[in-house]
C-alpha cells in the first residue's frame, strides 16, 4: 500500500543522505522524495512516498525516528489528508493537436505555461493519481518531456506537524 | 580560556572523565597528538599497531566497564581501517566515540592526500556522526557525541575534525549538560503496558524468560535475577546476554539459538509465553521464523522501539530502559502479591528437566587428540569462572559460550552481531587496561588470531598480561563444520597450511609461548600458564585440538528450534 511519510529534519548537510541511506540499507522503496526549508530556516520538511504493508511502514517510521537529524515523523496517509503534486509536461502541439491539448488541459484544470509554434508546456497540480490520469489521456507520441515534483501533503483540520 | 581545537579535544576528554584512549597518529591528526603531548594530564593513550585494533580495544574497554570507549586516528586509511571496528560496536550497541582527523576544510572534496569522506563511509554503521566545520562548535559537538553514544540504545559516534579546525583557536569551557531537540531517549516504560505484561506473566503455564545483551548493557542483571527468582521461571540467554543471569543458577537453561542447549531451545519452542528482555530475535536465535514458537505469546521489553515487532510480532511491547521496567514489574508483583500458577509451573519444570537430562553438551575425551571442550572447561575451572573472557569468531567462540559459565555480567566479551574475526586480542587489551589486575583470557583460533596478530607488539609495549587460549585445529573450524554438513565435505579453502609456530612467534615478541598437544599434560600445563609464575606476563597457549570436532547441538539454517542436531 502507498504511504506518504512527512518529516521535519535538521536543515544540515548530510540529513537527507541519512534518510535516503536508511531506505537503501534496509531495502525499503522510495517512489518519490521532496525536501525544502520551512519557515524556520533551521528545519527542513521532507516528504516521501513509499509502499509496504502495515508492519513494514511501522518499521520505516520507527527507524526514521531513530535518526538523530530527524525531529518528527508522521505517516499522513494514516488519516484524512491533503496531497498535491506538481507536474509540467512538454507536448508536441501542432495542427489539430493544439486544440486537443488545450481542451484536455482544461478538463484537468491545467494551465499552459509556455507556448511555441511546435510545443505546449502544460502545468498540472493535484493528487498523484490525477497526474497519472492526464499522462494516460495524452497520446504517448506527443510527450516530449515530463517533470514531477513528488507528492507533498499535510493532515486535514487541526492536526499538524510542527515542533 | 582560549585553546586550539586539538587542545580543546584533549581538555574535553579529561573533563568528560575519559582515562584511556587507543589510537594511531598520522598527518591529519598531528595537532591532536601534539596536544596529547603538551596538554594531557591524566589521559593515557595506547599506541596500537593497526587502527582496527584501536577501535576493538576501546570496544572491549566499554563492554567490560560500561563506560564509553574512545579511539583516535588520522584521516584516509586511518579512518577506513576503523570501519570494521565501528561496525562491530554498532551491531552490538556498544558506546564508542571515534575521533578521526580530516584534511583541512579548504582541501575537502579535492581528492587531497589521505582524504576520504569519513562521515559518508561510516554513516550506515554509526548511531550518529559529525564533521566539525567551525572550531566554535567543537566542544558542543564532542559533548553531543558522548551523550548520543551513551544514552538510549548505545552505539558508536564518529567525530571527524579537519586539520585546520584542530589548529584554529576558540574559547573552551566544559559544558555540564546538553540537549538535542531531535533526540530524547526514553527513560520510563509505560506503566499500563507493564501491568498488562505482568498479568500475562503470572497466568502463563509454560513461560520462559529470554534475555539478551540489553540486560548487560542496561545494568539490569540484578533486577532480572530477582524477578526470575520471584517468579521461578526458566531463563535463557542469547550469546550477547550471557552473564546477565548467573549461569550456574538452577533456573538457567543455557544459551539458546543455533548452538544453544536442547533444553533452552525446546523450552522456547514449547512455551506459551516468551518474556523477551533486551533481546532482538536475531536469526541465529529464532531459526526459521515460520516455525518459531507456534504457541507463544510475546512480551518484549526493549529500549529501542525499532527492535520491537521487527522479526517476531509482539503481543505486549514495552519500550523503556530494561532496568527501570524490570524494577517496576517487581514492585507491582510484590505490591499486588501476584504469584504464578504453581501446579502448571511444576509440570513445566518437570518437562524442562526431562529435556535437560539429555545432557546435550556432553562429549568424550578419548584417544590422543585434545577435545577443545576439555580445554575450555579446564580454563573455566582454573580461573574459577571469574575471568574476563574475550573471543574471536568461530567454533572456539561457541565452545567458550557453552563451557565457560558466566555468573556475572560484562565478563563475556565477543562480537555477536557482526561476527568479527580479529576482535578478541585487541578487545582483551582494552579489558586488561581497564582492570590491570584481573585475569583476562582471549579465546581464539589459529585463523582469527592472525587477523590482528600485530597487536602482540602493543601487548609488550604496555605490559598487558593477557592469556591467549588458541584452540588450534588447523582449520577454519566453523567453515569446515558447515562444509562437512552442507557441502559434501568439500573443504574449500578452510584448511590452514603453513601456520607459524605460535610459541616461537610470541617469544620473538618477548612473550611466553606454551604448546599443549597431549591430553595427559593439558591440565598441568594450563595450570602453569595461569599460575603466579606468569602473573605479569603475556602468555600464548597454543592448544592443538581434534580437527574433526564439531559444535553441537546445532539448528541447521532454515530449521525450527525443535529441529536440532544433537551429536
Amino acid at each position: 500500500m502507498r504511504h506518504i511519510i512527512s518529516m521535519l529534519i535538521e536543515n544540515e548537510s548530510g540529513a537527507l543522505s541519512r534518510v535516503s541511506g536508511l531506505f537503501s540499507a534496509r531495502g525499503y522503496n522510495i517512489h518519490a522524495l521532496t525536501v525544502a526549508p520551512t519557515d524556520d530556516g533551521s528545519i527542513s520538511r521532507l516528504t516521501l512516498v513509499t509502499s509496504g504493508n502495515e508492519q513494514q511502514v511501522e518499521q520505516i517510521v520507527k527507524h526514521l525516528n531513530r535518526l538523530i537529524d530527524v525531529i518528527k515523523v508522521v505517516d499522513i496517509t494514516e488519516g484524512d489528508h491533503i496531497e498535491r503534486e506538481l507536474m509540467m509536461v512538454k507536448l508536441r502541439a501542432t495542427g489539430a493537436m493544439r486544440e486537443e491539448i488545450k481542451r484536455l488541459s482544461d478538463i484537468f484544470r491545467g494551465t499552459i505555461v509556455d507556448v511555441t509554434q511546435q510545443v505546449y508546456t502544460v502545468q498540472l497540480a493535484g493528487e498523484s493519481q490525477k497526474l497519472d490520469a492526464f499522462i494516460e489521456a495524452v497520446d504517448k507520441g506527443q510527450i516530449i518531456e515530463i517533470v514531477r515534483s513528488g507528492a507533498v501533503g499535510l493532515m486535514r483540520g487541526e492536526k499538524s506537524l510542527h515542533l | 580560556m582560549e585553546l586550539t581545537g586539538a587542545q580543546i579535544l584533549v581538555h574535553f576528554l579529561e573533563d568528560e572523565g575519559v582515562e584511556l584512549v587507543w589510537g594511531y597518529p598520522g598527518g591529519a591528526a598531528l595537532p591532536i597528538y601534539d596536544a596529547l603531548d603538551t596538554d594531557a594530564k591524566k589521559l593515557k593513550h595506547t599506541l596500537v599497531r593497526h587502527e582496527q585494533a584501536a577501535v576493538h580495544a576501546a570496544d572491549g574497554y566499554a563492554r567490560a566497564t560500561g563506560r564509553p570507549g574512545v579511539s583516535m586516528v588520522t584521516s584516509g586509511p586511518g579512518a577506513t581501517n576503523t570501519v570494521t571496528g565501528i561496525a562491530t560496536a554498532y551491531m552490538d550497541s556498544i558506546p564508542l566515540v571515534v575521533i578521526t582527523g580530516q584534511v583541512a576544510s579548504n582541501m575537502i572534496g579535492l581528492d587531497a592526500f589521505q582524504e576520504i569522506d569519513t562521515v559518508g563511509i561510516t554513516r550506515p554503521i554509526v548511531k550518529h556522526n559529525f564533521l566539525v566545520k567551525d572550531v566554535k562548535d567543537l566542544t558542543m559537538t564532542l559533548k553531543k557525541a558522548f551523550y548520543i553514544a551513551t544514552t538510549g540504545r548505545p552505539g558508536p559516534v564518529v567525530v571527524d575534525i579537519p586539520k585546520d579546525i584542530q589548529n584554529a583557536k576558540a574559547d573552551y569551557q566544559y559544558p555540564e549538560s546538553v540537549s538535542l531537540r531531535s533526540y530524547e531517549p526514553i527513560t520510563k516504560g509505560h506503566t499500563g503496558q507493564i501491568k498488562k505484561a505482568i498479568d500475562m506473566m503470572v497466568s502463563a503455564k509454560r513461560p520462559i524468560i529470554y534475555t539478551g545483551g540489553g540486560v548487560v548493557l542496561g545494568g539490569a542483571s540484578e533486577a532480572l535475577t530477582e524477578l526470575a527468582r520471584l517468579l521461578g521461571y526458566p531463563v535463557t540467554n542469547t550469546l550477547m546476554g550471557l552473564g546477565g543471569y548467573p549461569a550456574e543458577d538452577k533456573q538457567f537453561v543455557g544459551m539458546l539459538g543455533m548452538h544453544g542447549t536442547y533444553e533452552a531451545n525446546l523450552s522456547m519452542h514449547n512455551s506459551d509465553l516468551i518474556i523477551a528482555i533486551g533481546a532482538r530475535f536475531d536469526d541465529r536465535v529464532t531459526g526459521n521464523l515460520e516455525k518459531f514458537c507456534p504457541d507463544a505469546q510475546v512480551v518484549h521489553v526493549d529500549i529501542d522501539p525499532a527492535s520491537i515487532s521487527k522479526n517476531v510480532v509482539v503481543d505486549i511491547p514495552i519500550v523503556g530502559p530494561v532496568k527501570q521496567v524490570l524494577e517496576k514489574m517487581l514492585s507491582l508483583l510484590k505490591k499486588h502479591k501476584m504469584t504464578p500458577d504453581a501446579d502448571a509451573l511444576a509440570d513445566w519444570w518437570k518437562q524442562i528437566e526431562d529435556w535437560r537430562s539429555t545432557n546435550c553438551l556432553r562429549y568424550e575425551q578419548i584417544g590422543h587428540k585434545i577435545k577443545p571442550q576439555t580445554a575450555m572447561e579446564a580454563v573455566w575451572r582454573i580461573t574459577e569462572g571469574d575471568a574476563y573472557v574475550t573471543s574471536d569468531v568461530g567454533q572456539h567462540q561457541m565452545f567458550a559460550a557453552q563451557y565457560y559459565k558466566f555468573n556475572k555480567p560484562r565478563r563475556w566479551i565477543n562480537s555477536g552481531g557482526l561476527g568479527t574475526m580479529g576482535f578478541g586480542l585487541p578487545a582483551a587489551m582494552g579489558v586488561q587496561a581497564a582492570f590491570p589486575d584481573a585475569t583476562v583470557v582471549c579465546v581464539t583460533g589459529e585463523g582469527s588470531i592472525q587477523m590482528n596478530i600485530q597487536e602482540l607488539s602493543t601487548c609488550l609495549q604496555y605490559g598487558l598480561p593477557i592469556k591467549v587460549l588458541c584452540l588450534n585445529n588447523g582449520f577454519l573450524g566453523m567453515v569446515r563444520q558447515w562444509q562437512e554438513f552442507f557441502y559434501d565435505r568439500r573443504y574449500s579453502m578452510s584448511y590452514m597450511d603453513s601456520l607459524p609456530d605460535f610459541t616461537k612467534l610470541v617469544e620473538a615478541y618477548g612473550h611466553v609461548g606454551i604448546r599443549i598437544d597431549d591430553p595427559e599434560t593439558m591440565q598441568a600445563q594450563l595450570e602453569e600458564a595461569f599460575s603466579d609464575k606468569y602473573k605479569d606476563r603475556f602468555v600464548f597457549i597454543d592448544v592443538i585440538t581434534d580437527q574433526q570436532e564439531n559444535v553441537y547441538p546445532m539448528i541447521p539454517a532454515g530449521a525450527g528450534m525443535d529441529e536440532m542436531i544433537l551429536v
